[in-house]
């Protein structure tokens, strides 16, 4: 199987806190990881280094054939490929569901505004919101604006997604429609790496679930082995807690 | 620029330092009672309050000046010239501080004057003990900033032929024929005064957002 | 006690070209004001020190004295860099300088309002840059900076009196010619009062108009 995503020996730093630590993951085209771990354990840095929101210090990153480095060229390139969904939604207040979808397919992807809208209108609709494409996000509830981020995201036609704590910020009766439309692309084929703490989506569709604490991989294994028989304290010691909440 | 400029400058700028007292003190009195009178539920004491406001903050300083100062004799007031202008002032800034502090009081949760209300307390004590406190603290910058304008507002009494910084200034500058050194003197002396003044709003400012975040 | 305002209103014709002075140095002046503003802003945000601490110290010092001081300094500073311009142009320039100042300290307000989520959002997207600024921060940034500006062109408005020190072309110099004329000092600035009031309660309404307008878009 091809790899999408390549991370190696990656090290970064917020000034002389450690974020991360050597780094090594590799993504296949069609896998889908859940990354899980607590506040503050490097989870979120991990995948925004993927699309270059944050810079490392040292290490390599590889993501559907483009190298990762500094050169405006390449962060485009990736850009381009990689869709990403993040926990405070950052839809585009001004502009309607429809705009916030067709901004980045014309302005990146050079497609007309036809073209773009087509796009747009089918991504909405495959996440169930396409009646409220005239709509501003301010009027629409979080579940809906999230479901408007993916597709925002989806329009790009990404060959991979990352999401950010998708589910964090919404009201509990919200997470379901939300995690419902990340499981229906999951089951469509896209390469997906998935920072969150819903476990059940975990077990659902994750082909690896990866435990980090204090910016390091800790554990990590098929969902069945990861939650039934965890092999390292620390994730016992999380999973204990999340459970507990659940 | 000898030393005899310089301390009439100096002068100057104690009548500058007066006047902002006396219309700072004048404005926290009167300041107070529009604030009040803004946000009392009756509409007789609420509309003067807004007109007196709007009156203020819609026409230039130099004009409230101007017409204290030619119109004060009419009514029957032979005030002496820094009376005048400190009527004008006084009033000035009481339309200023009691906008700030309307917003200020009406900043307060609302659940902090049913809480009064939930304990028995009645419209004085709801205002003077648990509202007015809470806002006092609130409207610090604001009304920090607003002395800053004052002091410096206070120039345009030069304009009318008060002797105070800016006008002694002219004076000065007029005498020896330096206007840049003259009036750069008298722009530091000012900023000599504001800026720390500024300074301590910002801070207290920043203190209050740390507060908040928390 | 007498009032006669006959004096002015037989000068109804100088008060309206005054009027429109005003108005001339209100609108020029917040032109430069922006101009200002937003370069001092760009300047900020490229983070070099000594650029940084020039403008810092531009906004300190206009902030921090008052009006009729920096516009006897314009006054009598132009014409020593060879700059001769006449009174009212004079007055422009010294409003401009002073608007620029608190404009740069609205609009870094402004943009440092917008999450940065928003432009995390738009380059994950694969924007670059520059349209992030352009296409997402720009209009929720003057909308949250909009009610800020408008005040302060108001205040601007009325700053335009103080110009009457250099004998700008503006509605209280015209008054003080009238003045002058007819010792008629009180119904004069009575009058010109009026005059202002109108002219801010006007101002207030169109631009709040304009911004229902521009910025229509709902609030979250």
């Amino acid at each position: 199987m091809a790899s999408m995503i390549e991370m190696q020996r990656i090290e970064k730093y917020y000034g002389a806190f450690h974020a991360l630590k050597n780094i090594n993951l590799t993504v296949a085209k069609g896998e889908k990881i859940v990354l899980c771990g607590p506040s503050g354990s490097g989870k979120s840095t991990l995948i925004r280094c993927i699309n270059h929101l944050e810079t490392i210090k040292s290490g390599e990153i590889v993501v559907a054939g483009h190298r990762l480095n500094d050169s405006q060229k390449a962060v485009d390139a990736v850009r381009r490929e990689v869709g990403m969904v993040f926990q405070q939604f950052n839809l585009f207040p001004h502009k309607t569901v429809l705009e916030n979808c067709i901004l980045a397919p014309m302005r990146v992807r050079k497609l007309s505004r036809s073209e773009a809208e087509a796009t747009a209108r089918k991504y909405l609709e495959r996440v169930r919101i396409g009646d409220q494409a005239e709509k501003y996000p301010a009027q629409l509830s979080g579940g809906q604006q999230q479901r408007v981020a993916i597709a925002r995201a989806l329009c790009m036609e990404p060959k991979a997604m990352l999401f950010d704590e998708p589910t964090s910020a919404l009201d509990p009766e919200m997470v379901k429609e939300v995690l419902d439309t990340m499981v229906s692309l999951a089951r469509d084929g896209m390469t997906m790496i998935c920072v969150t703490h819903e476990m059940g989506f975990a077990r659902q569709v994750a082909d690896r679930v990866i435990f980090m604490a204090d910016g390091q991989i800790i554990e990590e294994n098929d969902p069945e082995s990861f939650f039934r028989a965890p092999k390292h304290e620390r994730t016992r010691a999380f999973l204990g807690e999340i459970l507990a909440h659940h | 620029m000898g030393i005899q400029e310089f301390t009439y400058l100096l002068q100057g700028l104690a009548w500058t330092l007066f006047l902002t007292a006396i219309g700072f003190a004048g404005g926290i009195f009167f300041g107070l009672v529009v604030a009040l009178m803004r946000v009392s539920p009756s509409a007789w004491l609420r509309v003067p309050a807004i007109c007196w406001i709007g009156l203020f903050q819609g026409t230039p300083l130099l004009m409230q000046l101007f017409v204290a100062y030619f119109g004060l004799p009419l009514i029957g007031f032979d005030l002496p010239a820094w009376g005048a202008v400190s009527v004008a002032l006084t009033a000035h800034a009481s339309a200023f501080l009691g906008e700030i502090w309307r917003g200020a009081i009406q900043a307060v949760p609302k659940g902090q004057s049913e809480a009064a209300q939930a304990l028995g307390l009645h419209g004085f004590s709801r205002m003077f003990d648990v509202v007015l406190p809470q806002a006092f603290k609130l409207s610090l910058p604001a009304t920090v900033g607003f002395l800053v304008q004052l002091l410096k507002g206070t120039s345009l009494a030069a304009i009318v032929g008060f002797i105070e910084l800016a006008r002694a200034g002219t004076i000065v500058s007029n005498q020896i024929y330096r206007p840049l050194l003259v009036f750069g003197v008298v722009g530091a002396m000012y900023f000599a005064m504001c800026w720390p003044l500024s300074l301590w709003g910002r801070t207290l400012e920043r203190r209050m957002a740390a507060g908040q975040a928390k | 006690m007498t009032l006669d305002f006959s004096v002015v209103t037989d000068a109804w014709q100088s008060l309206l070209f005054g009027t429109l002075g005003t108005l001339f140095l209100a609108f020029s002046g917040m032109l430069i004001a922006m101009f200002i503003g937003i370069a001092g802003v760009v300047i900020l945000r490229m983070q070099m020190w000594l650029p940084s601490l020039l403008v810092t110290a531009f906004v300190e010092i206009v902030r921090n004295t008052p009006f009729l001081v920096q516009i006897f300094f314009v006054f009598f500073a132009l014409p020593l860099a060879g700059i001769r311009l006449n009174p009212t142009m004079t007055a422009v320039i010294a409003l401009g300088v002073n608007g620029g100042a608190y404009a740069i300290e609205i609009i870094r307000g402004g943009v440092e309002s917008i999450p940065k989520g928003q432009t995390e959002a738009g380059l994950a997207l694969g924007l670059h840059k520059h349209e992030v600024f352009r296409l997402i921060v720009l209009t929720p940034a003057l909308r949250a900076i909009y009610p800020s500006l408008s005040s302060q062109f108001i205040l601007l408005t009325l700053t335009t009196a103080i110009c009457t020190s250099i004998s700008a072309y503006e509605l209280t110099s015209v008054g003080q010619r009238i003045e002058a004329e007819t010792f008629r000092s009180f119904e004069v600035y009575f009058t010109l009062t009026g005059i202002y009031l109108v002219i801010s309660l006007v101002t207030m309404w169109c631009l709040a108009a304009i911004g229902r307008w521009a910025f229509s878009y709902p609030q979250r």
